[in-house]
């Protein structure tokens, strides 16, 4: 039967190109990073210590297993005993296996009980996540905004060199100070996820319906990089997370930075109130926003994918009631993956999609959704 | 109906076991039979069958992840392959192969004639093609099949699922009751029909780790019927469950799905302990070393099963007493299962070993699996599991303990038992290539996944950052390595099947002990009509 073997070496070196091309020079650590944190630091000591457990016990269990079997062979003679117990044997080996874990027990419970600890912290963060994109929320400061992958679709489709942060770049990264005690509050909007940074060492569930809690201190200013890890749908691969730590007088410069940014903002959705925006405006703007928040599910070419997300494409609600569209857009349709992007969009950007998604892959309803309609729609149900 | 009167009917015991009377024509024989060698050989080849299907899945996976982007498929088939590769690999072949070799070597290894409950084992089986044949038919539905993991988690499960869900529920609640009847029937075997003199503690591991495992099974298979059930009525009747908006628990969720998870890991390799423990002292010439402290490293490695649960849940939230009491837990495991190591190194110590095909399996087990355990234990502790938990540090754990833990000692019991199964010796050229190319693929396979979790690659994800390329090309030419490796035990099953193939003698392996042994190869249709008399 060995000819099986030529044809599965052929496959294999077929394949072997692949993997030495050029997008895929960068290296990988090998282990556990130590990070940027105390906590991290103990993390990383507690894993050192139970892997060389490990390596040692290993070695000596598997240097008398291997030792019988170069030595115990029947072909070198060997004749077999017929010892089968030795009840002083056994109970030392299961005793000394028991005081090991304890020795180990005793660290991993000092630094678990550390980890747990969020109170007395600097400053507080609400993370939300909802699919597939983070909020950061700090508490008391109205600065509030959405993290959304910033690698673009074609260098996922490979129709473009990857960066060097492909998957792992967002549009609007956490600022976090140095130094202070960062506490963060985290939930989710739909399903289950996880919002990890192995820098710090924190890894929360963000459930939808409770917060947990969790916290850091950062000692190093850096960009720290991390991934959602739960499976989260579709899109669980595509919801990176990015933190920039700052020293603390440059992070206060950038959050008072963003909350004069946000202030203008709203001033300018107010004057948007009484303008009105051209169709052309309207179709370039919307498509740039419908790729963003919106063909993640709806597809870049409206159809939807069968079964699990709606075409709009020759919806309804995109062909026929505006109000009705305007509002499944603003409040998202309960019991459903569909959100509400009042929050998450702003007022120009809201009337923008609509008209785009009413006008785009011949949906040519003519309609010109302006930012007054929206608003209106908008005020009309939170009240 | 005349095999089965042949079995209940004390009056036929006086042809012998050389008359066969088997059924003639394919639906006799195989559909209708209460035989336990032919439901158990019709376990076994359901398995195979699944264990490759389930292995293509892997090769999607491990072909779309050789290189980042989106090379293949969509990130929804790419759930949906993760998703049905673990229930396939788990509920159709780990498991029925192990219900396998129960059927065919229970009654033969503790002198019974059968089953105790012949014709619910023949339903236990044909069950099983339907369920899986319904849960990979909804692959082909709108909106594709399971995509939410094989641990289904909700909310991802109910609101958010596609609507092929009722199927995959459906197909579960079969598996499960099949899983259900299939371990009624070892207990009320071992219990009821074990032959004059064949006490409790003269059973070979194999069938004391299947009973342990028979009663892991009746406990834990209600739990994930319940499981499923609230996720379809949560789903399709407007219950809350796991919906925080109407007074449930997400989290909850995940306490009901590891209170049947964690147990059920135990119930795919307790049998492969049975297994390791058959073939180690046969081949080392030498009784095995603590039989009593293997049946209580057994019990109490199932005992504590229904203690750690939550191990799987540190991230969710839990509060620190508790994350303390399952860590404790989770680690007080290694000691039985470190016992259980030791006992084979002990009984190969100063053995006269040879190394046929089925002892290089079992060596394989007990490294592999050992490995597997001491990233186990790393796990074990909570800290560091924030950082281990769901990466690639995990895939590469639970793969080592499935694969070259559980499916490795399926290999090894199916080598072992071959020759009385078809009454032929394997092609050994052959069994040998399977297994080197099967030890090598397996570890360029899996060991590197180690890395790739440290590294931070999170699991379930179809496409990846730059650093995780190079390893995830190495990984994935293990993984096609390791698939066509399995042709090749094919190709000697098939061999074996036909009769091609040097004549079995009854004892194919010298140190081997056992009533097995005891028949002519292959073992005749009806054995042990006249109970054997241990002595």
């Amino acid at each position: 039967m060995s000819q099986l073997k030529p044809p599965s070496f052929a496959f294999l070196i077929t394949l072997l190109p692949w993997g030495a091309s050029p997008a895929v020079a960068k290296s990988m650590p090998v282990n556990l990073t130590q990070g940027v944190t105390d906590i991290s630091q103990q993390v990383y000591d507690l894993h050192m210590t139970i892997f060389y457990i490990c390596c040692v016990i290993g070695i000596l269990v598997f240097a008398v297993m291997f030792w019988a079997i170069i030595h115990h062979r029947k072909d070198k003679g060997a004749k077999a005993a017929q010892f089968h117990e030795n009840t002083k044997v056994e109970i030392l080996w299961t005793a000394i296996p028991f005081v090991i874990l304890i020795a180990m027990a005793i660290p991993a419970t000092k630094t678990l009980i550390a980890m747990e600890d969020p109170s007395d912290a600097d400053i507080t963060i609400q993370v939300t996540g909802s699919q597939w994109k983070w909020h950061y929320k700090y508490f008391g400061q109205d600065v509030e905004f959405y993290s959304l992958l910033a690698t673009r679709q074609d260098q996922i489709n490979n129709e473009r060199n990857k960066r060097d942060n492909y998957l792992l770049e967002v549009d609007y990264p956490l600022v976090l100070p140095v130094g202070k005690k960062v506490r963060f509050l985290v939930t989710s909007e739909d399903v289950i996820h996880s919002w990890w940074v192995p820098a710090f060492a924190v890894k929360k569930d963000a459930n939808p319906g409770f917060i947990n809690e969790a916290w850091t201190r950062i000692n190093e200013p850096g960009i720290y990089r991390g991934q959602c890890a739960e499976l989260c749908g579709k899109d669980h691969g595509f919801m990176p997370i990015v933190v920039i730590a700052k020293p603390e007088q440059e992070f206060n410069t950038w959050l008072a930075s963003q909350q004069q940014k946000i202030a203008e903002e709203k001033a300018a959705e107010q004057a948007l109130l009484s303008m009105n925006m051209t169709m052309d405006e309207m179709m370039t703007l919307g498509e740039k926003v419908y790729l963003k928040s919106c063909a993640a599910c709806h597809q870049a070419n409206g159809e939807g994918l069968a079964g699990v997300f709606p075409a709009l494409k020759g919806n309804k609600i995109a062909t026929e009631d505006v109000l009705k569209h305007i509002d499944v857009v603003v409040h998202g349709a309960p019991g459903t993956a569909m959100q509400a992007f009042a929050k998450q969009l702003k007022l120009k950007e809201l009337s923008a999609v609509i008209t785009y998604e009413r006008n785009a892959w011949g949906n040519d309803t003519g309609d010109l959704v302006q930012p007054a309609q929206v608003k209106a729609v908008m005020d009309q149900k939170d009240l | 109906m005349t095999m089965e009167s042949s079995i209940a009917n004390p009056d036929m015991t006086e042809h012998g076991p050389h008359h066969d009377h088997k059924p003639s024509g394919f639906m006799a024989r195989w559909v209708l039979t209460t035989n336990h060698k032919d439901i158990g050989s019709l376990y076994l080849l359901f398995s195979f069958a699944m264990f490759l299907t389930g292995g293509a899945m892997a090769m999607v996976i491990r072909a779309e992840l050789f290189q980042p982007g989106l090379q293949l498929i969509e990130p929804n088939f790419f759930n949906q392959m993760t998703t049905v590769h673990g229930l396939i690999m788990v509920f159709g072949a780990v498991m029925p192969a192990f219900v396998g070799l129960a059927n065919w070597m229970l009654p033969v290894m503790i002198g019974a004639p059968d089953m105790a409950l012949p014709r619910m084992n023949n339903w236990s089986f044909w069950i099983l093609p339907f369920a899986f044949t319904m849960m990979l038919m909804s692959l082909f539905m709108e909106g594709g099949g399971p995509n939410f993991g094989w641990t289904f988690y909700a909310p991802l499960s109910t609101k958010y699922s596609p609507d092929s869900t009722a199927v995959f529920v459906f197909a579960v609640h079969l598996m499960g009751i099949s899983s259900i009847m299939g371990a009624i029937n070892v207990i009320v075997t071992i219990v009821n029909l074990r032959a004059p003199g064949m006490t409790m503690m003269k059973l070979p591991l194999f069938v004391w780790t299947w009973l342990i495992t028979a009663f892991l099974l009746i406990a834990v298979m209600p739990v994930l019927a319940g499981a499923v059930t609230m996720v379809l009525t949560d789903k399709y009747f407007g219950t809350s469950f796991f919906d925080a908006a109407g007074g449930g628990d997400p989290v909850m969720f995940q306490h009901i799905f590891w209170f049947f998870g964690h147990p059920e890991v135990y119930i795919m390799i307790l049998p492969s302990f049975g297994i390791i423990s058959a073939i180690v002292p046969a081949f080392s010439r030498k009784p095995l070393f603590g039989y009593a402290s293997m049946v209580y490293a057994t019990a109490s490695i199932a005992g504590l099963s229904f203690l750690v649960w939550a191990h799987h849940m540190f991230t969710t939230g839990m509060p620190v007493a508790a994350e303390l009491f399952f860590m404790y837990c989770t680690m007080l495991i290694s000691v039985p299962t470190g016992v259980k190591v030791f006992n084979w190194v002990a009984t190969m110590w100063r053995g006269s070993l040879t190394f046929e095909v089925p002892m290089l399996f079992a060596i394989a087990f007990i490294v592999l699996f050992t490995i597997g355990g001491f990233s186990g234990l790393m796990l074990a502790i909570t800290p560091v599991d924030f950082q281990y938990h769901d990466t690639y540090f995990v895939v590469a754990h639970f793969h080592y303990v499935l694969v070259s833990g559980a499916i490795f000692s399926i290999m090894a019991a199916s080598y072992y038992w071959l020759p009385k199964w078809t009454g032929v010796m394997f092609d050994e050229g052959l069994a040998k290539l399977h297994f080197w190319c099967s030890l090598i693929s397996v570890n360029v396979l899996f060991f590197p996944m180690h890395f790739l979790g440290l590294a931070g690659m999170p699991r379930r994800i179809p496409d990846y950052a730059l650093q995780f390329a190079n390893v995830n090309a190495i990984v994935s030419i293990g993984g096609f390595a390791f698939g066509l490796s399995q042709l090749i035990f094919l190709v000697v099953v098939i061999k074996c099947m036909r009769g091609k193939g040097e004549k079995a003698p009854d004892k194919p392996w010298e140190g081997a002990e056992g009533l097995e042994w005891e028949m002519p190869s292959p073992a005749p249709y009806h054995t042990h009509l006249t109970p054997p008399e241990i002595k």
